[in-house]
């Protein structure tokens, strides 16, 4: 996965707006975590078809911080689950991990 | 416009704040998590335009639009880049954005909403009038309202063409060549000198014929290659 996370997209909707730059990003500090938790929770329950939806909601974030190989792999997860196949799942927890260390030294 | 926002996730939400903020023909006066504070707002408060995303737990953007019986202007909002044409069977859409959108798109769809108002009825006006999946045929001096998706087979029968729907059997004083042109082509498809078929309603496929409820349609050589190519073969 040779996908870098970036806050392209982010300095991009800010124009310069500082207050809004660091609301945004604590906003993904917050509910990054969260919705990793859930998700987590969500599989360790083998109830797949909500882990779908916690990835198809993951996939928002992974677009912000511009990961496009990792937006691809999370729709390929995502239809993966819904049909209670996991075998995408360490590809993409490499995805969330990368995500997590970005967020936490921005 | 005012406006509310109806999205689960807390940074969607903010992005769409930020891109009304810089937006002068829309102010946000609501934003809600889950579909069903937003209902107990619209009950008492009127709003223009919903920013919805689609994809929520337990209440998704399309059993809300079902729950409004006056809803207002909506743009939807999805991760889904591949988005289905769904979203078109409701009128009240104006637009959808696909996450993560930019202020370029955000306000390209405010105009549309903007101009919504005015165009709708126009709109809805040449729908009616000219329905695409409505076809008219001449039988008796009277005009028969068929609906297009409805016809199975149009057989040639001499100086006649045999309309079978899934309804009725309609003979009428016409040519293959007339009809054919009139149906859309996506759909339909002349399979034989004789027929024209709607390939979504083949149940089976043998080497030379095909299988419409209990019609076995004749598939010429010829047009057999076309045949192939439109169905979604395994």
């Amino acid at each position: 996965m040779d996908d870098v996370p970036n806050l392209d997209y982010i300095c991009q909707l800010s124009q310069g707006d500082k207050d809004f730059m660091h609301k945004i990003l604590q906003v993904v500090k917050k509910e990054l975590p969260l919705e990793i938790c859930t998700y987590n929770l969500h599989l360790a329950e083998e109830d797949f078809i909500m882990a779908a939806e916690d990835v198809h909601k993951l996939k928002h974030k992974i677009s912000i911080l511009g990961l496009e190989k990792g937006y691809h792999l999370a729709v390929d997860h995502e239809e993966n689950l819904i049909k209670g196949n996991v075998s995408l799942k360490l590809d993409f927890d490499k995805i969330l991990e990368l995500m997590l260390r970005f967020i936490e030294k921005t | 416009m005012d406006c509310i926002i109806i999205d689960d996730e807390e940074m969607a939400r903010t992005i769409v704040e930020q891109l009304a903020a810089n937006n002068h023909d829309v102010d946000i006066v609501g934003s809600f998590s889950n579909a069903i504070e937003a209902i107990k707002y619209l009950n008492e408060n009127e709003v223009e335009l919903i920013f919805l995303d689609i994809h929520m737990p337990t209440f998704t953007g399309f059993d809300l639009i079902k729950t409004l019986k006056n809803p207002p202007k909506i743009i939807l909002t999805t991760s889904d880049r591949n988005f289905a044409i769904e979203a078109f069977e409701y009128e009240c859409i104006v637009d959808y954005y696909v996450k993560p959108f930019m202020q370029e798109r955000f306000d390209k769809g405010i105009q549309k909403a903007l101009s919504f108002g005015t165009n709708k009825n126009v709109e809805h006006a040449k729908a009616t009038l000219n329905d695409v999946n409505v076809l008219y045929i001449n039988i008796d001096r009277r005009l028969i309202k068929i609906d297009i998706p409805t016809i199975k087979i149009v057989e040639a029968k001499g100086d006649y063409i045999l309309l079978k729907t899934d309804n009725k059997n309609y003979t009428v004083h016409s040519t293959l060549k007339k009809i054919e042109d009139k149906l859309p082509k996506d759909t339909f498809l002349k399979v034989h000198r004789s027929y024209v078929i709607n390939t979504n309603k083949i149940i089976d496929i043998e080497d030379n014929s095909v299988l419409i409820e209990k019609d076995v349609i004749p598939v010429s050589r010829s047009n057999r290659p076309e045949l192939m190519r439109r169905l979604n073969l395994l």
